[in-house]
């Protein structure tokens, strides 16, 4: 195999991996938040299962995880699986995944609002929806980016768990070709795509927090 | 008819009676300072009145409107919807600590209420809210951040932040107490020329000099009662034990 052929089927491996990356954060972002609602609520009995949950997800690794949602239906309920399924999988068992994460971040960004900025909304009328989206979760966003940073760069490498489903993302396929051809050469490209995705994360994330610097 | 009254109030705190059966009035255009020692209750007492606190007993009204009373079940009611819409847009209240937004710069803290509460045009709030700043003498702060003021500007947007939404009545508590000895005198004055237009206040302070001088009447709290009340000459130079003493104490810092 030609290091031209090589470089050509990593390339479709990583443009997997980023549309995992991507869709996990699109799913797991916004399903953290509404977790942790769930977590924070009145309702005991949704705080508790929202609270099991998040310590299950956060207790377990994730690469059973992604076998339980895989093979789970199969299992379970005797459907067939496999097709496109593999790839709702990983993306389903990635978000819930991650969203476990995300809500115990955001719940600590939340509870770190001074209780002032609470009641001066309060005072001068704002709703409670629009107390929390005007003045709370923009504050909150700014405390939260920095560990939000730590998961997002985590996330990166956890693409990789994608190969316990033999999903041809970057390091499945990186596996295979090394496997094949006895040649160390993926590793050395798989090694490079992490790195210097992850620095391209980084980037934007410091722009962001930078963005964001404008007050304190 | 009476701005506010606030009738029987009692609060408690985990079963510790904090207010105990308070009643205040003010009418339009008053000046009302509240006095006392600290624990005295005089923050709960305008927290209850700004309704952060819910009461334990009494009843509040606005403008003859019931606010707050107490339901047959003992429990506390409280309007909601447009009613309790109404009721907030009569009063604000200036915190001790400004509480202003950090992340919106200085004309965005005032502007935003009036816009996204109130819905009322941009144009016209934004033009108001230039002129609020000038009379806070703050025109050359409107796009700062809160983090780029200090504590005596911060306070003076804060009033502008809650005139903005132009309440009945204005609380403040204790405005000046979070700031630099040298910063107080420029948010008293602000406060002073609100007086000059007749705006109705009920101020929390421990500017003694200050709280005689501006008001139409005070009340001198202690333990969660009123033990004093009436015009500030009467009040201030009232021979009576626990005022003395507790003006011996600013007398002699
Ligand atoms: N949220 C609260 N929980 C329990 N106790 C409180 C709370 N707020 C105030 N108190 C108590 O109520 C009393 C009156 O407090 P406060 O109204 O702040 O007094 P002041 O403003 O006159 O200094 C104090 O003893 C205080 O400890
Ligand atoms: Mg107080």
């Amino acid at each position: 195999m030609s290091f031209s052929v090589m470089l050509e089927q990593l390339c479709g491996g990583m443009l997997k991996s980023m549309e995992i990356f991507f869709l996990t954060l699109l799913f797991s972002l916004p399903l953290g938040l509404l977790i942790a609602f769930g977590r924070m609520s009145k309702n005991i009995v949704l705080r508790t299962v929202i609270k099991v949950y998040i310590s299950v997800m956060r207790g377990t690794p994730l690469m059973l995880q992604l076998l339980v949602v895989y093979f789970g239906p199969y299992y379970l309920f005797g459907m067939s699986i496999g097709g496109s399924y593999r790839f709702t999988a990983i993306i389903l068992g990635f978000s819930l995944n991650y969203a476990a994460y995300f809500a115990e971040i955001y719940r600590s960004g939340i509870a770190s609002m001074p209780v002032g900025q609470y009641e001066a909304a309060q005072v001068l009328g704002y709703g409670k929806a629009q107390r929390f989206v005007r003045i709370i979760f923009p504050q909150v966003v700014k405390r939260i980016l920095p560990s939000v940073t730590n998961e997002v760069i985590t996330l990166v490498k956890d693409t990789s768990l994608s190969f316990s489903l033999a999903y041809a993302e970057m390091f499945t396929i990186a596996k295979q070709i090394a496997a094949a051809q006895t040649n160390f050469m993926p590793f050395v490209v798989a090694a490079v795509f992490y790195y210097v995705f992850n620095l391209a994360v980084a980037v934007v994330m410091e722009t962001l927090e930078k963005k964001l610097s404008y007050y304190h | 008819m009476n701005l506010l009254e606030m009738n029987h109030i009692v609060k408690e705190f985990d079963g510790l009676e904090v207010i105990k059966d308070i009643s205040i009035s003010v009418k339009e255009g008053e000046i009302l300072s509240i006095i006392g020692p600290s624990g005295s209750g005089k923050s709960t007492l305008l927290r209850c009145a700004t309704m952060l606190e819910r009461i334990n007993g009494g009843e509040i009204r606005y403008l003859g409107e019931r606010a707050a009373y107490l339901g047959g079940d003992g429990k506390p009611v409280y309007p909601k919807g447009q009613e309790a819409k109404r009721i907030r847009s009569y009063f604000g209240l200036v915190f001790q600590n400004f509480n202003l937004f950090p992340h919106y710069s200085v004309i965005k803290n005032i502007v935003d209420a009036p816009i996204k509460v109130q819905k009322r045009a941009r144009q016209e709030v934004y033009e108001e809210a230039r002129a609020l700043l000038k009379k806070m003498g703050l025109s050359d702060k409107e796009n700062a951040y809160p983090c780029q003021l200090s504590g005596g500007q911060c306070q003076r947007v804060a009033i502008a932040r809650a005139l903005a939404l132009n309440p009945k009545i204005l609380f403040f508590d204790e405005p000046t107490s979070a700031l630099d000895p040298e910063l107080t005198g420029e948010v008293l004055r602000v406060i002073r020329s609100l007086a000059d237009l007749k705006i109705t206040m009920v101020i929390v302070t421990h500017e003694m000099a200050f709280a005689r001088e501006i008001s139409d009447r005070v009340i001198f709290m202690d333990k969660g009662k009123i033990v004093l009340e009436g015009k500030p000459e009467d009040v201030f130079d009232a021979d009576h034990t626990r005022i003395r003493e507790f003006l011996g104490r600013y007398q002699r810092g």
